[in-house]
C-alpha cells in the first residue's frame, strides 16, 4: 500500500528517474551537433526538482517508510537537496567540457549517481544501504574514465573501480556479519552487539565509508583519480560524493551510538585520531604539489578531517556543524573546480605555474578563485569561515581542545598553499606575453554556475543563522 | 528608530568596494573619484560619531541590535564607548588620506580600492563590535586584504615573503584567541557571544588564568607584542604607502583594542595575574624596538621599529591597570596612528620621486619638497613625545601609570624616549637637510595639492590634540573607568 509520506520519502528520486529516461529519450531524437541542450534540458530540470522537493517533500517528522528500508527524515531530505544542486552545478561545468557534454550518456550517469547518493542518504536497512552505495559508485566509476583516449582518465576510471570494490567487499562483510549474529538487516540491529564483536564490526563498515568521503589512510585513490577524472566529475566526487558519505556515516554511528551509550567514548576516540591523521597528512601533502586538482584532492582529504572533527562531539550542535560544514563545502570546492575547468579549457593545463596571470586575463574568474580559495582557507565572509568555527565550536564543547588545537594548526598549513595558489592567480606574470592577448572567455553555463556559486558562498557566510537552522535540524530524529 | 550610523559606516566601504568591482576596469578616474567619495563619507560619519557621542553620559552610544543568529546567541551588536570613539574616528582619517595618497596607483586600481575597502570595514567592524563573534568576523576580514595589498602593490624585492609571514602569523594570532572565545561561551553557560553579557559571567580564577594569554597574546600580536614583533617590520616595508599607513596607523591598533576589550575586560582576574608579564614583555618592546631603529638605515624599516617600540608604550599603558596608564595607551593609539600615517605618507612622497629610502643616499629634501619635510618634522616631534604634540598627551599619563606600578621600569622605558629623539633627529638632518646628491637635481617634483590636504590634516590633528588635550583625553578617561570598574568590580 503506497501513501503519500512513502511518495513524498522518494519524491525526488522518483522525478531524477523520470529526468533520466527523458534526457535518454531526447539523446535518441536531437542531432548530434544540438546534444550540448541536453546540459540545458538536465540543469533545468534538477532546479525544477530542487524547488519543487523544497515546495512539497519537505518531512514533519521521522518516519520509517518501505518496510524499514528507508527513513523518511531531515538528515536524507536536506541532503538530498545538496546532491541535486550539486548535480546541477555539474551539469552547467560539463556542457563545455570536451567528450563531456555532447554525450547524453553523461548527463544520464550523473543523475544515476544523485539517485543513489539520495538513497544512501536516507537508506536504514542494510540492504538498501549496499544497493544505494553501488548505485551511485558504478556510474562514477564510468564517469571518472569516461574520457577513453585519455591515458590518465582511464587509469582514473580502472583505479576507481578496484579500489571501491575492494572497500564495498570490505563493507559488505560487516554487513554479513551483522545479518549473521542478529538474523536482521536494519541499521538498528548493530547496537545489539556486544563490545569487542560490535567494534570489529564497525571497522569493517567504517573502512567502507572511510573510502568514500576519502579518511586517511584510505585516501589513496584520490589524488590519481581526481587528476585522470574529467574536471566536471573530479569536482562532483569530492563534493556531493563525499557529502554522501557523511551521510551515512552520521546517520549509522551517531543515531545508533549516542553519547550516552557504552560505545561512545571509544568510537570517539577512534573518529579524533582518524581527523587528526587525515587533516594533518591532507595539508602537509598539498603543500608539495605542483598540478592544481591533485592539491585540490589532497585538500579535499584535509577538509573531510575537518569536519570529522564535528562528529566526534556526538551531539546536536556536532551533527549540525558537520551539515553546515558540508554545505560550505561542497558550494566551495564546486566553484574551485568550476574555476579549474573553465581554465583548462582554454590553456589545456592544470598546472599551478600555468595560472601565472590569470587575475588580468580575466578579472571575474580571479575575483571567483579568490572568493572560493578564502573560503577554503576559511576566512570571513565566506562560507567556510563560520562552518569551521562551528566544528572547532563542536570539539570544544566535547570537552576535545587538543583536537580544536590540531584542526588550528592544520588551517595555518592550508592558509599557506591556498595564498600561494592565490599568488601565482594574482601576482605572477605570464612571461614575456601581454595577458590581455590571452583572455579567458567564460561561456555561459561557466558565468551562470559561477555566479550561483560565488553569492552563495557568500549568502552562507554572511546569513549564516538560517543555513545553520536548517544544518541543525538535521539532528531532529537522529538523536 | 534612529539612523543606523555605525552599521553604515561599517557596510558603505564594502558596498563601494562592490559597486568599484562592477565599473570597468579602464575607468580609472571614476574608480579613483567613486573611492575618494566613499572615503569622504566615511571620514565625515565618523566625525559625526565623535563630535556627538555624549561626555557626560559615557557608556556605549549609538548602540544597534540585531539578531543574527538566535540559535547561538549571536547578534550584530554594535555601539562605541569612549576608547573606540577615537579610533572609529582615526579609521576614518586614515582611509580618507590613504585614497588621496594611492590617487596615483597605476595597476589596477579598480581591485585595490576594492580591497582597502573590505579591509576598512573589517576595522570599522572590530572597532564597534559588542558581540565577540562579530568581532571575530571583522577581525579576519581585516586581515587577509592585507596579503593581497601588500603582495600584488607592494615593494617588489620583499612583498612576497613580508605578505606570507605577515598573513600567517595574523591568522596563528587570531586562531589561538578564536579558541579562547570559544572557551569564553562554553565556560559561562550563557550561550551568548553578547561580550557585555559575557563581561558578568564571573569566571573562575583558574579559567581566566589559563585563557588569559591564549587571547590576549593572539591579539596582541597583531598589536606587534614583543616576540611576536616580527612581521610587523617586514609588513611595514613591503606594503604600498596607503597600505603601510593603514596597516601601522589602523591595523595595530586593531590588535591592541582587541587584545583590551576581550582579553582584559572580559577576563579581569586573568589580566591582573598576568599583568607583570606583559609589562615586562611591553618594555622590551619599547627598548628595543628603539634601539633596533636608530641602526636602520631604510626609512621605512625606522618607521616600523619605531612602531614597534609605540605600540609597546601602548601595551606597557595596558598592562599598568591603572587610570593614567591606559587613558595614556588609549589616547596614544589615536597619536601613534596618526603619526605613523604621516610617516609612511611623506616617506611614500620621497621614494616616489627619489627611488631610494636609504637615509644614507638622500639629503636636501626640504628645499624641493618644503611641506613634506615640515610635515615629517611634526611626525618627529609627536614621535619624540615633545609638549604641545599629541604624543607628550599621551606619554606622559603611562610613564604616570607606569611610575605607580613599579618604578625601575617607567625609568627604563624613559630610555626610549631619548633613543627615539636621537633616531628620528638623525633622519630628518640626514634626509631633509645636508647637501642633496647630484643625481637627484631636478627629479624631485613638487608634490600635488592634494597630498598637502593629506599633510595637513594630519599635522593638524597631531597639534589640535596636543594643544587642546581636552578633546580626546576626557572621552578616553570615560571609557577606562568602565575598564576599572569591570577590574575593580570582579
Amino acid at each position: 500500500m503506497f501513501t503519500t509520506s512513502m511518495i513524498m520519502a522518494i519524491l525526488p528520486e522518483i522525478l531524477l528517474l523520470v529526468l533520466g529516461l527523458l534526457v535518454l529519450a531526447f539523446d535518441l531524437i536531437w542531432k548530434s551537433e544540438s546534444k550540448r541542450n541536453l546540459g540545458w534540458l538536465t540543469a533545468s530540470g534538477l532546479l525544477f526538482i530542487l524547488v519543487l522537493s523544497v515546495a512539497i517533500a519537505r518531512p514533519a517528522e521521522s518516519t520509517a517508510v518501505f518496510g524499514g528500508m528507508l527513513r523518511y527524515d531531515m538528515l536524507g531530505f536536506v541532503f538530498k537537496l545538496l546532491f541535486i544542486f550539486g548535480a546541477m552545478m555539474t551539469t552547467l561545468f560539463m556542457m563545455d567540457a570536451e567528450k563531456l557534454g555532447k554525450r547524453g550518456e553523461s548527463y544520464i550517469l550523473l543523475l544515476v549517481a544523485t539517485i543513489g547518493m539520495s538513497l544512501m542518504a536516507s537508506a536504514s536497512d542494510l540492504i538498501m544501504l549496499y544497493l544505494a552505495i553501488e548505485t551511485t559508485s558504478i556510474p562514477m566509476y564510468i564517469l571518472a574514465g569516461f574520457m577513453r583516449d585519455d591515458k590518465k582518465s582511464t587509469e582514473a576510471g580502472f583505479k576507481y573501480l578496484l579500489f571501491g570494490a575492494m572497500a564495498s567487499t570490505i563493507m559488505l562483510y560487516g554487513f554479513s556479519l551483522i545479518f549473521g549474529f542478529t538474523g536482521s538487516t536494519a541499521l538498528v540491529a548493530i547496537t545489539g552487539f556486544s563490545m569487542p564483536l560490535a567494534i570489529g564490526v564497525i571497522a569493517l563498515i567504517m573502512i567502507g565509508i572511510a573510502f568514500k568521503i576519502s579518511l586517511a589512510p584510505f585516501h589513496f585513490w584520490a589524488p590519481d583519480v581526481y587528476e585522470g577524472a574529467p574536471t566536471p566529475i573530479t569536482g562532483f566526487l569530492s563534493t556531493a560524493s563525499k557529502a554522501a558519505g557523511f551521510a551515512v556515516l552520521m546517520r549509522l554511528f551517531l543515531g545508533l551510538f549516542p553519547a550516552t551509550s557504552q560505545y561512545a567514548p571509544t568510537w570517539t576516540m577512534v573518529m579524533a585520531v582518524l581527523a587528526t591523521i587525515t587533516m594533518t597528512l591532507g595539508n602537509v601533502v598539498a603543500l608539495s604539489q605542483t598540478n592544481i586538482k591533485r592539491m585540490l584532492a589532497y585538500s579535499s582529504v584535509a577538509h573531510a578531517g575537518y569536519a570529522l572533527v564535528g562528529v566526534v562531539s556526538l551531539s546536536e550542535l556536532g551533527v549540525g556543524s558537520v551539515t553546515f560544514y558540508l554545505i560550505a563545502y561542497v558550494m566551495t570546492n564546486l566553484a574551485a573546480f568550476g574555476i579549474i575547468a573553465a581554465f583548462s579549457k582554454v590553456t589545456g593545463s592544470d598546472e599551478i605555474a600555468d595560472y601565472a596571470g590569470m587575475s588580468r586575463r580575466n578579472p571575474t574568474l580571479g575575483l571567483v578563485a579568490l572568493v572560493a580559495f578564502l573560503s577554503l582557507t576559511g576566512m570571513p565572509p565566506f562560507g567556510g569561515f563560520v562552518a569551521k568555527v562551528f566544528v572547532f565550536a563542536a570539539a570544544v564543547k566535547a570537552d576535545m581542545i587538543w583536537l580544536a588545537v590540531v584542526g588550528i594548526l592544520n588551517s595555518i598549513v592550508g592558509l599557506y598553499y591556498y595564498l600561494t595558489f592565490l599568488k601565482v592567480v594574482y601576482l605572477y606574470r605570464m612571461e614575456g606575453e601581454n595577458e590581455e592577448a590571452h583572455p579567458i572567455p567564460l561561456t555561459r553555463p561557466y558565468a551562470i554556475a559561477l555566479t550561483v556559486l560565488s553569492f552563495a558562498i557568500l549568502a552562507v557566510g554572511i546569513i549564516f543563522g538560517p543555513w545553520f537552522n536548517i544544518a541543525s535540524s538535521v539532528a531532529e530524529g537522529l538523536f | 528608530m534612529t539612523f543606523p550610523i555605525l552599521s553604515v559606516i561599517i557596510f558603505s566601504p564594502i558596498v563601494a568596494a562592490l559597486i568599484i568591482l562592477m565599473m570597468p576596469a579602464e575607468r580609472k578616474t571614476e574608480i579613483r573619484v567613486m573611492a575618494l567619495m566613499t572615503a569622504v563619507f566615511a571620514l565625515l560619519l565618523s566625525l559625526w560619531v565623535y563630535l556627538t557621542y555624549d561626555q557626560s553620559l559615557a557608556g556605549y552610544q549609538f548602540i544597534e541590535k540585531y539578531d543574527w543568529m538566535p540559535a547561538f546567541g549571536i547578534s550584530l551588536h554594535l555601539g562605541v564607548d569612549g576608547i573606540s570613539t577615537p579610533l572609529v574616528l582615526l579609521t576614518g582619517v586614515v582611509m580618507f588620506t590613504g585614497v588621496i595618497i594611492s590617487w596615483g596607483i597605476e595597476d589596477r586600481p579598480r581591485e585595490f580600492f576594492a580591497f582597502l575597502f573590505l579591509l576598512a570595514s573589517g576595522v570599522f567592524g572590530v572597532f564597534v563590535a559588542l558581540d565577540l563573534f562579530m568581532l571575530f568576523f571583522f577581525y579576519e576580514i581585516a586581515v587577509f586584504p592585507m596579503y593581497l595589498l601588500i603582495a600584488i602593490w607592494g615593494w617588489v624585492k620583499t612583498r612576497e615573503y613580508a605578505a606570507m609571514k605577515l598573513t600567517l602569523y595574523l591568522f596563528i594570532g587570531s586562531v589561538v584567541a578564536l579558541l579562547g572565545a570559544l572557551a569564553m561561551y562554553f565556560q559561562s553557560g550563557m550561550g551568548t557571544f553578547d561580550m557585555l553579557m559575557l563581561e558578568t559571567a564571573n569566571f573562575s580564577p583558574e579559567f581566566q588564568k589559563i585563557w588569559f594569554l591564549p587571547v590576549f597574546l593572539g591579539f596582541a600580536v597583531l598589536g606587534g607584542i614583543w616576540p611576536f614583533h616580527n612581521w610587523s617590520p617586514d609588513g611595514h616595508v613591503a606594503a604600498p604607502t596607503a597600505v603601510s599607513m593603514f596597516h601601522a596607523g589602523v591595523l595595530m591598533k586593531l590588535g591592541a583594542f582587541a587584545a583590551l576589550r576581550v582579553g582584559i575586560m572580559l577576563l579581569p582576574e586573568g589580566a591582573k595575574f598576568w599583568a607583570p608579564l606583559i609589562l615586562m614583555l611591553a618594555l622590551v618592546n619599547v627598548v628595543y624596538g628603539a634601539f633596533i631603529a636608530m641602526i636602520q638605515t631604510d626609512l621605512k624599516y625606522m618607521i616600523g621599529f619605531s612602531s614597534v617600540s609605540h605600540m609597546g608604550l601602548v601595551m606597557l599603558g595596558f598592562a599598568t591597570l591603572t587610570e593614567q596608564g591606559m587613558t595614556g595607551a588609549g589616547v596614544q593609539m589615536f597619536s601613534h596612528g596618526v603619526m605613523t600615517a604621516l610617516f609612511f605618507a611623506a616617506t611614500g612622497m620621497v621614494y616616489d620621486r627619489a627611488h631610494t629610502r636609504k637615509i644614507p643616499e638622500l639629503g636636501g629634501m626640504i628645499k624641493p619638497l618644503p611641506w613634506v619635510g615640515f610635515a615629517f618634522i611634526i611626525g618627529g616631534l609627536v614621535s619624540m613625545g615633545m609638549p604641545g604634540f599629541s604624543g607628550f598627551v599621551a606619554e606622559f599619563p603611562i610613564f604616570m601609570g607606569v611610575w605607580q606600578v613599579k618604578p625601575w621600569v617607567a625609568i627604563l622605558a624613559v630610555i626610549s624616549i631619548v633613543i627615539t629623539a636621537a633616531y628620528i633627529m638623525l633622519a630628518i638632518r640626514r634626509t631633509f637637510f645636508g647637501e642633496m646628491p647630484k643625481e637627484f637635481e631636478g627629479h624631485i617634483t613638487p608634490i600635488k595639492a592634494i597630498d598637502k590636504v593629506a599633510l595637513v590634516l594630519l599635522s593638524g590633528l597631531m597639534i589640535g590634540l596636543g594643544i587642546f588635550p581636552g578633546i580626546m583625553v576626557p572621552m578616553v578617561q570615560s571609557g577606562i573607568q568602565n575598564v576599572l570598574r569591570i577590574l575593580g568590580g570582579a
